[in-house]
């Protein structure tokens, strides 16, 4: 066990340097079949079972390019503003390691499918930072290594290790963002945004599952430090294994941190490779390598050259949805939103509920209150994402309309959203079962406001002698005697009809 | 009876077979036997398949005798099949210890097409090793011997091929050609070999060397047998991205038509820079005598210069190398083949071993050449210069090619060499690719024909046909007219005049 890093205050940090990252995500795309062969793509498979003499580099077997995953390329990079090359080729770049079956890896080098674009990531305070994007090419993934008899799955240690070559051959985008300066104290929420940003864009258009806890979304962090003032980049790390939004933004700060603690302390960052420590929240040198890494690339051989269209970049173009910004944009517009009410709707991730909500005939102002408060505190209490809780903008929908026609109080309202929530079924049917239904049966409520009334004689005097403020002692003895379940405005106008 | 039958051309035992004058079992016993009494001393086999031929070649009889017509013009013929080709049923070494007994999953397109074709594959042949040479004895499991000389090489990397129809032992055979690989093995064994246009023939299931050189080609005794074994496996596959998408170019009628013997109105250029210092005067004369006739035959020769094929050699040996180091680099005793048996060690270190272990020094040379030139800071002296001067070679192709419909050159610079004679000396090996090489970079089509013995020393010498990408037909049509026109006046076939071998027992 290594002794634990010196860290440097992070106020102090941001004090006296200038922090510049470099994200690398690596995307898997959700194509059925892979990169250069016809297996399929479903994850969790058996061990070696979804896997051909191509995905296994066979002697003599050859790749052939799966024309959807350039087409999710080309859809990726023209959304993320970039420039998609008229003709570009494969490149192979060669490192020996028991989980790549080739002992190379079919990527892009110096002739990326996309490149020079940007992404606008708008922070938590609605400021909007812009990410340049430097390139995005295809490549495809390696097999899993599985190390047994080692601790904690490590090759150290291992008695032997079992290669599942399921996921060999996977197609994968990389997106590389041009350095990101600028950021100063904000760059591990820059990271985290930006990341945020890219996972929401992918969503939007289809084309990977963007799951960080399964592998399909990872993120690369190169964190550098130079001093305030100073032109020229410091030394970088590369820290892998960052496998949530939370933790890029960890990530980078510790980094930071980390950096800063060992440049003041008269030592010097050296590039390498870390490995983030999800309960710890730090960062740990990988394996040193001696001399940096020599991969050999060359323009693969094995396939021709790629020369998209214009045309059918422009068809694809066309295909583009609706992207998150934009998206966001006309919901301000159409619903009359302040740019805060649209922040706390997109940080509580309700945009599409709302809309679906609305979809389902409720009022834009309704939706949003009930997704951005009341539910959003549910997913938080339970843990999940908002989208994942057991109920549907259809049921909200009726929820809303119920409070509407005046069949439940705003209480009550939420008792039935619980209910839903718990299981219970429809909304209607928590009513029925739960029996939340409002009393507006008037002779049932004229009963009751009339033994209140009876109740106290002196208060019914006052009404009775014009004092009309006097009858909210009469309503709050019907509501308690109704258990809430009364329309508070309909006792109030009956209480006042009764002493007329 | 079998005797004769090993000495008939492939047509003429298709014909025979088709016409049910004999048995495909018939022909396939003869050149088993045959092998059987001759590959002891020649060892052009690798692996031979007894049972799978017979079976293969039973199932064609009985297609013909329920009437059912011929799979292909070559149904029930039988062939000698390079060992770099994957067969599901048989090993596939590539002449390498690397690969000792590993049994593919998988047919390569080439014999999925053979096999489809009825073409009966005896076995797989010797090779040097992952065709990396150009005599043979580059194996790991011995030198074949050529039967013209059995102390000399058969050329390479395909001399198992070649040595297999020098000795009779198969009419047909596939070769694999990516600096003349089939051509110089042809040339110094008498024999037809052929390399298509790149793109021509799929490279799906051929254990690759040079992924943009690489092709696999026909083999034969005369040129119409190899234009009919073309046609077979030929054309567009799906499974290779390089493969060309368009119908394979009329070799077998171009053969036929050029075995009428008249080339009036055929534009044939000879290459300048071929001749000369390190050409041994018996083969510049025979090519001469070559030139001589195809110009008898009505053909229009000229001179022309392809300035930068001076330059092949070297950009050669900078390209093929850095292709062949990557992909031989998953060779490493993981999934496959050979792994180091010793024990205690990491992943990293059994690969390396392994590596050690399994390759042979020419295979191993070249693998370091081209981790060398793809290296950081040398990829643009290197490899980034060697593709440039593929470009001006292409353009040399061109330009000659606006002049003259077909180039002629010697396939080789000398005859078959002394086994042994070479190994010491790689750059003197090299050498024997001098004329094949530029081929092979610009992608276009190229044969050697045979064309007389040398007077020095009595060896069979090739003469090259080349044309341009997918216009093969052109040199098929000038290759039959001039083996006919040979034939004619020599009184018979080349190839009848190899020596008698010696019958012993396999
Ligand atoms: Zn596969």
């Amino acid at each position: 066990m290594t002794a634990v890093a010196e860290l440097m205050d992070y106020a102090e940090v941001v004090e006296r340097f200038d922090p510049v990252l470099g994200l690398e995500v690596h995307v898997e795309l959700n194509t059925n079949t892979k990169m250069f062969c016809g297996c399929p793509t479903a994850f969790g498979a058996e061990p070696n079972t979804q896997v051909c003499p191509t995905c296994l580099g066979l002697p003599g077997s050859l790749p052939v390019v799966n024309r959807k995953a350039v087409e999710s390329a080309i859809r990726i990079g023209l959304a993320l503003n970039c420039e998609i090359a008229e003709w570009c080729r494969f490149a192979r770049k060669n490192y020996f390691y028991p989980d790549m079956p080739k002992n190379f890896q079919t990527s892009q080098y110096d002739e990326p499918i996309a490149f020079n674009g940007h992404l606008d990531v708008v922070l938590d305070d609605g400021e909007v930072f812009r990410v340049g994007i430097e390139r995005a090419h295809m490549e495809e993934d390696t097999g899993k290594s599985l190390h047994v008899g080692g601790s904690g799955g490590r090759i150290h240690g291992a008695e032997h290790s079992l290669l599942d070559y399921n996921r060999a051959g996977v197609p994968l985008i990389e997106i590389v963002t041009k350095p990101v300066e600028g950021a100063g104290e904000r760059a591990p929420e820059v990271a985290r945004a930006y990341v945020t940003a890219l996972r929401d864009l992918l969503r939007a258009l289809d084309v990977s599952d963007v799951r960080m806890d399964q592998g399909s979304l990872r993120c690369d962090a190169n964190v550098s430090l130079k001093p305030k003032g100073t032109a020229e980049f410091g030394t970088r790390t590369e820290t892998k294994n960052v496998n949530s939004l939370r933790s890029v933004e960890r990530a980078v700060r510790y980094e930071m941190c980390r950096q800063a603690a060992v440049l003041t302390g008269g030592g010097s960052v050296v590039q390498e490779t870390r490995h983030f420590d999800e309960s710890t929240g730090s960062t740990a040198a990988g394996r040193r390598k001696e001399t940096s890494e020599d991969y050999r690339y060359f323009p693969e051989p094995d396939l021709v050259p790629l020369a998209p269209s214009r045309e059918w970049v422009k068809e694809l173009s066309a295909t583009l949805p609706e992207l998150p910004w934009e998206r966001r944009k006309r919901a301000q517009e159409e619903w009359g939103l302040s740019d805060a009410e649209l922040r706390d709707l997109v940080n509580a991730g309700a945009l599409e509920l709302v809309a679906e909500t609305v979809e389902a005939g409720a009022s834009p102002d309704e939706a949003r209150g009930w997704w951005v408060s009341y539910l959003a505190q549910q997913a938080n209490a339970r843990g999940v994402e908002i989208a994942d809780l057991p109920i549907t903008p259809k049921q909200v929908a009726r929820v809303i309309a119920l409070v509407a026609e005046g069949a439940l109080t705003n209480k009550l309202a939420r008792q039935v959203v619980d209910g839903v929530l718990a299981g219970e079924g429809e909304p209607d049917e928590v009513v029925a079962a739960r029996g939340l239904r409002v009393v507006s049966d008037d002779s049932a409520l004229l009963a009751a406001v009339d033994e209140a009334l009876a109740a106290q004689p002196d208060v019914a005097e006052k009404i009775r002698g014009g004092k009309v403020q006097a009858a909210g002692a009469i309503v709050g003895a019907v509501m308690k005697a109704t258990r809430g379940q009364a329309d508070a405005k309909r006792v109030r106008e009956l209480v006042i009809e009764r002493c007329s | 009876m079998s005797s004769d039958l090993t000495r008939l051309t492939a047509a003429e035992l298709a014909e025979k077979i088709h016409a049910r004058e004999i048995t495909s079992v018939e022909v396939t016993q003869a050149h088993l036997g045959r092998i059987e009494q001759v590959d002891g001393t020649v060892h052009a086999f690798l692996h031979v398949d007894t049972d799978g031929a017979l079976e293969a070649a039973r199932r064609v009889d009985e297609a013909l005798a329920a009437g059912e017509p011929p799979a292909s013009p070559l149904a029930g013929v039988p062939l000698a099949l390079k060992d770099v080709f994957t067969t599901s049923d048989m090993p596939t070494t590539c002449g390498s210890k690397m690969l000792a007994g590993w049994i593919p999953p998988y047919d390569a397109t080439v014999t999925r097409r053979l096999r489809e074709a009825g073409i009966v594959i005896l076995g797989k042949t010797n090779m040097d090793e992952f065709a990396m040479g150009s005599s043979t004895e580059n194996s790991a499991y011995g030198p074949t011997r050529n039967p013209w000389d059995l102390d000399r090489i058969p050329g390479g990397s395909g001399g198992g091929s070649s040595a297999s129809l020098a000795a009779f032992e198969a009419p047909l055979a596939i070769g694999t050609d990516t600096g003349g690989s089939i051509r110089q093995p042809g040339a110094v064994t008498g024999t037809v070999g052929v390399k298509p246009t790149y793109g021509g023939v799929s490279r799906y299931g051929l254990v690759a060397f040079s992924s943009s050189l690489d092709q696999g080609g026909p083999c034969a005794r005369t040129v119409l047998d190899a234009a009919l074994l073309h046609e077979v496996i030929g054309g567009h596959d799906p499974l290779d991205s390089t493969s060309i998408d368009a119908p394979v170019p009329p070799v077998v009628a171009a053969a036929r038509e050029g075995a009428s013997g008249d080339l009036t109105g055929v534009r044939v250029g000879v290459v300048r820079e071929f001749s000369g210092e390190g050409y041994q005067p018996g083969v510049l004369a025979a090519f001469q005598r070559a030139v001589e006739q195809l110009g008898r035959l009505g053909a229009e020769v000229v001179e022309v210069s392809c300035p930068h094929f001076d330059y092949a050699l070297p950009a050669y040996y900078l390209i093929a190398p850095s292709e062949c180091s990557s992909n031989l680099a998953r060779f490493d005793g993981m999934r496959y083949g050979l792994r180091s048996r010793e024990n205690g060690h990491s992943a990293e270190e059994v690969m390396s071993l392994t590596r050690e272990a399994g390759f042979g020094p020419e295979v191993k040379r070249r693998i370091m050449l081209g981790t060398y030139a793809l290296s950081a800071g040398y990829y643009d002296a290197y490899y980034g210069q060697a593709q440039k001067v593929r470009t001006l070679i292409v353009r040399d192709f061109e330009a000659a090619f606006d002049r003259v419909d077909v180039l002629v050159a010697p396939t080789t610079p000398t005859t078959a060499f002394r086994i042994g004679e070479r190994v010491d000396d790689p750059m003197a090996m090299y050498l024997a690719d001098l004329c094949t090489i530029p081929a092979n970079l610009a992608g276009n089509a190229a044969l050697s024909v045979p064309c007389g013995l040398s007077e020095d020393d009595g060896l069979p010498v090739g003469l090259q046909v080349m044309a341009p990408a997918m216009e093969d037909h052109r040199m098929y049509r000038v290759a039959a007219a001039y083996q006919a026109a040979r034939d004619d006046a020599e009184g018979g076939p080349l190839i009848h005049r190899v020596p008698d071998l010696e019958v012993t027992a396999r």
